[in-house]
């Protein structure tokens, strides 16, 4: 594939993408400007197309494949959320647009601010936050803020699931908290006897997924809950894997006092390259007056803005203007499209492809992580019987699916298990795809039997081979080096 | 199989610990540690002369699967790191009780020693953790 750098040839141009005229930049202090033209290929506007087009079909997408990549719930992106969120009104609205120009845009983010408020349990949401780990963030310093408030300053500590995403950690460090590590039981559930001892005046909260990474719903949340709450911690929910229980269960009646909400999960706008995200934070009682700014009031039949002059206590802003508006209206769409009805729909089918898949794995001959759990939104099976006996790990067969087709689920991830992929198929696809999959994998356990190189080798049918991840991480090929920006200049 | 030397003390958080005899010890990765974490690619040793606790994490070890955190197994100072990890990350997976050392602690309470495994204590936890 050749950089689109490298079809550059000076004087060609595209006039489409050409500015529609000449822009004085006087506005811009002398000390800012550039002193020389930016580095822009000079290419045709066909082979602008070409290229793109090209690009984005040697990826692999939830557009155009099968994508269980678990813990990240990649559902089909309605066509519908896309166009409403693109309507010009939208499309054209500048963020310092003052509030009379935009209610019709306030008015969506009132209502989503409402319906998650609805679906979680929460007393109060605001939608600012640009991603699950801006919404971690957040949620952490709003516990701080409150021990803060309280004059309760001794508690350090932050407990975390021995299971949890690394971010929960990275969040709480962030903050400026310790983390002490919960150990799982074996039946995949916290070990509430460990939780009891490491509870005490230190603990300024705990962080908790549930269902959990491991694809089970920790059944004693209750109990849990109870204990932090008693220990005077706060439990913060990280809302990755909402879509299991979405209409079902409330984490708000579960006993927590934070969330945050994966939109770009959950309520199903585009990901998987990175973002855009967005993590709207929702909140108990107690923590209502941290959560962070902007948020949408609406006041008799207007709608505004409500700041740091309306919030004074407000742990203040994570974003430029409000977050990802684009995002933030995908996910009012797709909330308003499924509906209260469509919203418990999601969590039954998303669980129900999980459990079928589980049970026609194990039925294959596949050893799931947890086999007398019932599974989530997701399941874990792990190939360390493969990987002993046959040297195929769990890295090969999930390139070998690359050939076959299939997105790969997500590997080594949890750590506690090891060689295990972590599969999630959502409810968005339909049985023969799920079928095509499982068939997919059993082939793949027969040909690591009778050909073991064939799956090691994996892929074959891709314009990139197997990558020498070892040597990319030891022998780093990087175009940015130090000073790299200066001389651009 | 992985290598269980029984002239190591051994950390349940898999570092293995040499005594030097002098009050000294040296410290690292157990194979079978390196053996779950896969190739490495970088480590971040602690600065000679850094004082550091028994359980305290004073590294990084990192592979293409995971970066994990390497806790000192007795409470001392620095006083020597094996430098030429950073240019050969792999010498931990080729050698880890020999060439793959990653730092010397000179031990201010060598009683701790006591409080590590035996290389069949050691066994034990690393065969729990394979189920």
């Amino acid at each position: 594939m050749v950089l689109i750098q490298e079809q550059s040839r000076a004087g060609r141009r595209s006039s489409a993408q050409a500015p529609l005229q000449e822009v004085e930049a006087t506005s811009i202090p002398e000390q800012f400007r550039r002193k020389s033209r930016p580095a822009l290929p000079e290419v045709s506007e066909m082979q602008v197309v070409r290229h793109y087009t090209r690009l984005s079909q040697k990826n692999f997408s939830i557009d155009t494949h099968f994508y269980p990549l678990g813990s990240c719930t990649m559902k089909y992106n309605p066509r519908g959320c896309n166009s409403l969120a693109m309507l010009p009104g939208f499309l054209g609205r500048h963020p310092e647009a003052p509030e009379n120009h935009s209610q019709g845009f306030l008015a969506c983010m009132h209502d989503l601010q409402e319906t998650l408020k609805e679906v979680t349990g929460m007393r109060a949401v605001c939608l600012s936050p640009a991603a699950g780990s801006q919404g971690e963030f957040a949620g952490v310093a709003m516990i701080r803020a409150y021990h803060d408030a309280r004059g309760d300053t001794a508690r350090s500590e932050i407990l975390v699931p021995d299971a949890a995403h690394g971010t929960n950690p990275a969040s709480a460090v962030m903050c400026g908290y310790k983390v002490r590590e919960i150990p799982t039981g074996l039946d995949g559930d916290m070990d509430v006897e460990a939780l009891k001892q490491a509870l005490g005046p230190q603990t300024a909260g705990i962080m908790l997924t549930n269902p959990s990474t491991l694809g089970v719903f920790d059944r004693r949340i209750g109990e849990i809950a109870k204990l932090v709450h008693e220990a005077g911690g706060l439990l913060y929910y990280d809302g990755a894997n909402l879509n299991a229980i979405l209409g079902k269960v409330r984490p708000g009646d579960m006993g927590f006092d934070v969330i945050h909400i994966n939109l770009h999960k959950t309520f199903s706008t585009p990901h998987g390259g990175g973002g855009p995200g967005a993590g709207p934070v929702g909140v108990s009682a107690r923590l209502e007056p941290y959560l962070p700014v902007p948020m949408v009031e609406k006041d008799g039949t207007n709608y505004r803005w409500l700041t740091e002059r309306d919030r004074p206590e407000t742990i203040g802003r994570l974003s430029a203007f409000a977050g990802n508006a684009g995002i933030l209206l995908r996910a009012f769409v797709y909330a308003r499209m499924i509906g209260r009805e469509g919203m418990a729909r999601v969590a039954e089918y998303s669980t129900l492809n999980a459990n079928y898949m589980l049970k026609r794995l194990q039925k294959a001959g596949f050893e799931a992580a947890y086999p007398e759990r019932r599974a989530t939104h997701e399941f874990i099976i792990t190939l360390r019987r493969e990987a002993r006996t046959l040297g195929v790990n769990t890295m090969d067969y999930a390139k070998r699916l690359l050939d076959y087709g299939f997105h790969a689920p997500t590997t080594y991830f949890p750590l506690l298990v090891p060689e295990c992929l972590l599969i999630e198929p959502t409810e968005s696809e339909d049985k023969e795809t799920l079928d095509a999959f499982l068939e997919a994998l059993i082939t793949i356990e027969e040909e690591a039997e009778s050909d073991p190189d064939l799956v090691k080798g994996a892929p074959h049918s891709l314009p990139v081979k197997r990558l020498d991840d070892v040597r990319a991480a030891r022998e780093l090929d990087l175009a940015w080096r130090p000073g790299a920006d200066q001389e651009a200049d | 199989m992985s290598d269980f030397p029984t002239e190591l003390k051994y950390a349940k958080t898999h570092e293995w610990a040499r005594d030097e005899g002098d009050g000294t010890i040296t410290v690292g990765i157990t194979d079978h540690a390196q053996d779950q974490l896969g190739d490495l690619v970088f480590v971040d040793l602690p600065e000679e002369g850094d004082s550091v606790e028994a359980g305290e994490d004073c590294a990084v070890v990192e592979s293409v699967k995971a970066a994990s955190d390497i806790y000192s197994p007795a409470s001392g100072e620095i006083i020597a790191v094996n430098s030429v990890l950073g240019e050969s990350p792999e010498l931990v997976n080729e050698s880890a009780f020999g060439d793959g050392w990653l730092f010397k602690v000179k031990m201010s309470n060598p009683a701790e020693l006591d409080n590590l495994l035996d290389a069949n204590g050691y066994q034990e936890v690393a065969a729990s953790e394979e189920h």
